[in-house]
């Protein structure tokens, strides 16, 4: 009997139930929770995904483009797929199909057919590549590449092809993000510097914002403004397109020559900042106008700031419509506010979604009490430290750098919130510990269009307020006695 | 197997060709000249294969497949419930197939099923110094923190085997110390030219480690067969199992659908192998058989045609004792189905469904479909081999288009020519599909719908294909201004 383990045979022995029993409290106790934060090389539930996801998201966001996955086909399938089931749309990417005989000498002949392919058939403007693991680790030379493939013609000189290297054994979606919209800036801004020229256009990076109401949002407030903008880049139409009978490969995007022109911009705001320090940098280097980094409009607070820095920047102000759209929120979140005073909250996402979620419960005197980032720095902490620091509601909250949903369970069973805003990967530590998860973060694939709905600006103060207060008094209708049962809440 | 040859009117050898010769037309030649022999008419006659397949694929015509790490962590051990399953090397490929094929399980999460995501996430530094310390690490961890799993797998992606890790060798090593079964599959993602080598390297893995390494506390009996392919997609098995049983035989063990580790490793000593997907398992079947002498048929649990042609099959391998059961479960369950095909053909009747799934489904469906009155106008699969195609040859109407791996591209061009009812394929076609007003359900993960096996699943199949092809939904695409 082959048995390569060398360990013995053995009779089938169920476990006994009371074992069962045993293990099912154990893992909901102080000790274990201790044991799991003993952790060094495991992860379990992991918040975060790889680089070349957030590439791919990128190239999305602009015109007639296509993204290419440098390396195995499954890579691009899993990525596809993926935000197929966020967005409940279609991702078209090609991947250049790279198996054994790429290992041995490395991927240039899959990367020259398939964009050779790759254009022919899907008629692009312009081709973002981006590499999964196996270009990576074994060296393969983009650069070098797709030199190679303009002079052989597998695709025309002239079209662009920005390439970003995305390995995905180093940061995130985010970080992978980033590098891919350096890359495409940078190529589609090459020579197009004009000295004296100002666009009079605002450039806004949203980061790496899986909510396609974010970018709406932003546009509606600034179009409200009077501030024209070229979004870096927009997802809004790709990941949210009409159902017409007709399907277009290439649903949206921010327009190749608008992009171009960016670099004539005269602002430039990233509300992205942790995914887009790279491209920020570029941008400061390399764009006229004037550079903001700030964080994510979400709360009144940061929509305020960046209203007025906008207005400041483009000498404009800030309309009253946008005034009185407001007093509304604030309006909404006074009348609503009973419903979450003091209630704690455990948060987990990426980090430019983590400062929006803690300063929007601190404004409502909610308490943000574990905040939980899978891939996280020091800069992240202090920043979200600083946060918490600025208000009382912060007092005794703690921040959890590079810890993952399975650290999250044990902390939401020892000690208890009474919600939990994240991903839809947190509703079985949300279930386990009985209590609701707000999907505010990427992915939701479980719920149906929430990334319609912004968290972005005072409309996403509205829409966070609702979901969450409702679901309490939900809640409360759900599980009340019967005497305590009543019409008002 | 069908016997009478049907055929679609307006669907000639020449109609398919031609519409096959126009989507290629926009191709470089040497693309052309590639996929050229993976797309043919049917030829049902024949009951051969039209097509190649298991190639690999064209670079850049952007193909519906996954990698063999898909293969073998999604499919055939994910579902195994008991055991934790390490994806080995960076986060993304666990992260991306957790919880995404729908492959259910009971248990508690975490204490006695693991349906989680267990990662070594590696790091640059592992990169360059290796993994396998790390790994060591984490599986003692694991042990650790989850006493009650029988077992760990170790599913490797592309980094580990490229760096040169040995993972057997861990796995060896961990498994002695912990005294539970560790073990190492080899699937990296760039082997292999689809999810199908990771099925097979993963049946390959279960007959070096795991069969024959447990024994049924219990006697053993003369039917005693074991369930193998069904997955459990939608809850399947929780159809399929409890409907053998009726037909009076002990399902011993299911692979993988909510699995048992040392229940799969007993299965040397069943009596019968009922496998229902061919494409991923029929390795282990045939290992069993020649190993262990254990014979195995396959069968199809899709509309109460196939399941009745299966059931008596099944039953022709028994005594009477089990015939007489089958014909009283069949007895049963027919007019209950008839029921069903009453309430629903006549609003299906004359449909027409396109199909790409994975290995199986792309045949084993169209049964089903036809139960409800509709026509299968073309069909192919991800990563299907010359033996499934030349199953696929007798179910389908003869010249209808098969199409093996085939792109966006080509999918969408036939979809445009052959105007389907409907479409029956992935996740990552679903919306292309629906954006050109065009009714799809989902074919692996059936949609989060399910089961569709069985009596129990078919119930549930009409009602969706219904609600998918006449939901009113679909008369609002077009705007009237």
């Amino acid at each position: 009997m082959s048995n390569l383990l060398d360990l013995e045979v053995k009779k089938i022995v169920e476990t006994p139930p009371e074992e069962i029993e045993r293990v099912k409290n154990w893992i909901n106790t102080e000790e274990y929770k201790e044991k799991n934060f003993a952790r060094q090389a495991l992860v379990i539930n992991p918040a975060h995904a790889c680089q070349p996801l957030g590439a791919q998201l990128a190239a999305h966001g602009f015109e007639g483009t296509l993204p290419f996955v440098h390396g195995s086909q499954g890579c691009a399938s899993y990525y596809r797929s993926t935000l197929n089931r966020h967005f409940r749309e279609p991702a078209p990417a090609v991947s250049d199909s790279m198996t054994e005989d790429g290992a041995v000498f490395g991927g240039q002949n899959n990367l020259h057919e398939g964009l050779e392919n790759a254009f022919a058939i899907y008629k692009p403007k312009m081709i973002a590549v981006f590499t999964s693991c196996m270009p990576e680790v074994i060296g393969d030379d983009l650069t070098a590449f797709i030199k190679n493939a303009k002079q052989k013609k597998c695709v025309p000189a002239e079209l662009p092809t920005p390439y970003a290297n995305t390995p995905s054994f180093n940061g995130t979606h985010i970080h992978g993000y980033d590098s891919m919209l350096v890359s495409i800036l940078q190529t589609l801004t090459e020579g197009k510097k004009v000295e004296g020229r100002c666009t009079g256009k605002l450039n806004l990076i949203p980061g790496c914002d899986f909510n396609t109401g974010d970018y709406r949002e932003y546009k509606r407030l600034l179009k409200e403004m009077g501030v024209p903008v070229t979004v870096l880049a927009d997802i809004s139409d790709t990941f949210d397109s009409p159902c017409d009978g007709s399907y277009h490969i290439y649903a949206g995007g921010t327009k190749l020559e608008d992009a171009a022109d960016s670099i004539n911009g005269k602002a430039t705001i990233t509300v992205g900042p942790y995914a887009s320090p790279k491209t920020f940098t570029w941008v400061k280097d390399n764009f006229s106008g004037k550079h903001v980094s700030m964080p994510m409009p979400m709360g009144i607070a940061k929509t305020d700031d960046f209203l007025m820095k906008v207005a400041d920047l483009f000498g404009k102000e800030i309309p009253a419509t946008i005034k009185n759209e407001r007093g509304r929120a604030v309006d909404a979140i006074t009348d609503a506010h009973q419903y979450m005073h003091g209630k704690k909250f455990a948060v987990y996402g990426d980090p430019d979604y983590l400062m929006g979620y803690v300063s929007f419960l601190l404004e409502m005197g909610a308490i943000p009490h574990h905040i939980l980032c899978s891939r996280g720095t020091k800069k992240i902490e202090k920043e979200l430290q600083a946060l918490l620091d600025g208000s009382m509601y912060g007092n005794g909250c703690k921040i959890y750098m590079n810890k993952d949903l399975w650290h999250l369970r044990s902390l939401l069973v020892t000690d208890p919130v009474d919600g939990v805003i994240g991903d839809s990967h947190g509703k079985f530590a949300a279930r386990d510990a009985n209590v609701p998860l707000f999907r505010f973060g990427f992915p939701v694939f479980d719920r149906v269009n929430k990334h319609r709905y912004p968290l972005v600006g005072y409309q996403g103060v509205v829409n966070m307020v609702t979901e969450i207060c409702n679901k309490f008094i939900d809640i409360k209708d759900e599980t009340c006695e019967d005497q305590q049962f009543e019409l008002m809440r | 197997m069908s016997d009478k040859i049907r055929t679609v009117e307006g669907i000639t050898k020449e109609s398919t060709q031609a519409m096959i010769d126009e989507a290629l037309s926009v191709y470089p030649e040497k693309a052309r000249k590639k996929r050229a022999p993976h797309l043919a008419p049917n030829d049902a006659a024949s009951g051969c294969a039209s097509v190649k397949s298991n190639k690999k694929t064209v670079p850049g015509v952007m193909s519906a497949r996954g990698c063999a790490y898909a293969g073998a962590k999604g499919v055939v051990w994910g579902p195994i419930r008991d055991m934790v399953h390490v994806s080995h090397g960076p986060v993304g490929c666990g992260w991306y197939s957790w919880g995404t094929r729908r492959n259910m399980m009971s248990g508690i999460t975490g204490v006695t099923n693991f349906a989680m995501q267990f990662t070594s996430d590696f790091q640059e530094k592992d990169i360059v110094y290796g993994g396998d310390k790390k790994l060591k690490t984490l599986l003692a961890e694991a042990h650790d923190l989850f006493p009650l799993a029988k077992g760990i797998s170790v599913l490797s992606e592309c980094p580990v085997g490229l760096i040169g890790d040995d993972i057997n060798s861990v796995a060896k090593t961990s498994a002695k110390e912990l005294d539970i079964p560790i073990i190492p599959c080899n699937c990296e993602g760039f082997r292999g030219v689809s999810q199908s080598l990771g099925h097979h390297i993963s049946n390959d893995t279960i007959r070096d480690y795991i069969i024959g390494t447990r024994e049924f506390a219990e006697p053993s009996s003369p039917y005693d067969i074991a369930l193998i392919g069904e997955y459990n997609i939608g809850g399947d098995a929780w159809s399929t199992k409890p409907l053998l049983e009726e037909c009076g035989l002990n399902v011993k063990a299911v692979w993988t659908g909510d699995g048992e580790l040392e229940k799969i490793a007993a299965t040397h000593t069943v009596k019968l192998n009922v496998i229902h997907c061919y494409r991923s398992m029929n390795y282990m079947c045939k290992v069993m058989e020649e190993k262990f002498g254990i014979p195995w048929i396959e069968l199809n649990f899709f509309g109460p045609t196939k399941i009745r042609e299966s059931l008596r099959a099944l039953a022709e391998l028994f005594d009477d004792n089990i015939k007489q059961k089958v014909e009283a479960v069949i007895a049963k369950y027919d007019p209950i189905m008839q029921g069903i095909i009453e309430e629903y053909k006549p609003r299906l009747d004359g449909k027409k469904v396109m199909l790409l799934v994975g290995g199986l489904r792309p045949r084993h469906t169209i049964g089903a479909y036809e139960d409800l009155g509709m026509d299968c106008v073309g069909s192919g699969y991800e990563f299907a081999h010359t033996d499934d195609y030349d199953r696929t040859a007798p179910e389908m109407p003869d010249s209808t288009v098969v199409y093996d791996d085939p792109s966006e591209y080509e999918f969408e061009k036939f979809a445009d020519t052959l105007k389907p009812d409907l479409i029956g394929s992935g996740i990552k076609e679903k919306y292309v599909f629906q954006k050109m007003g065009i009714p799809f359900r989902q074919m692996h993960s059936w949609d989060y719908s399910g089961p569709y096996h069985g009596y129990k699943g078919f119930e549930v199949f009409a009602r969706d294909i219904d609600m998918a092809i006449n939901s009113p939904t679909w008369n609002l695409v077009k705007s009237p201004y």
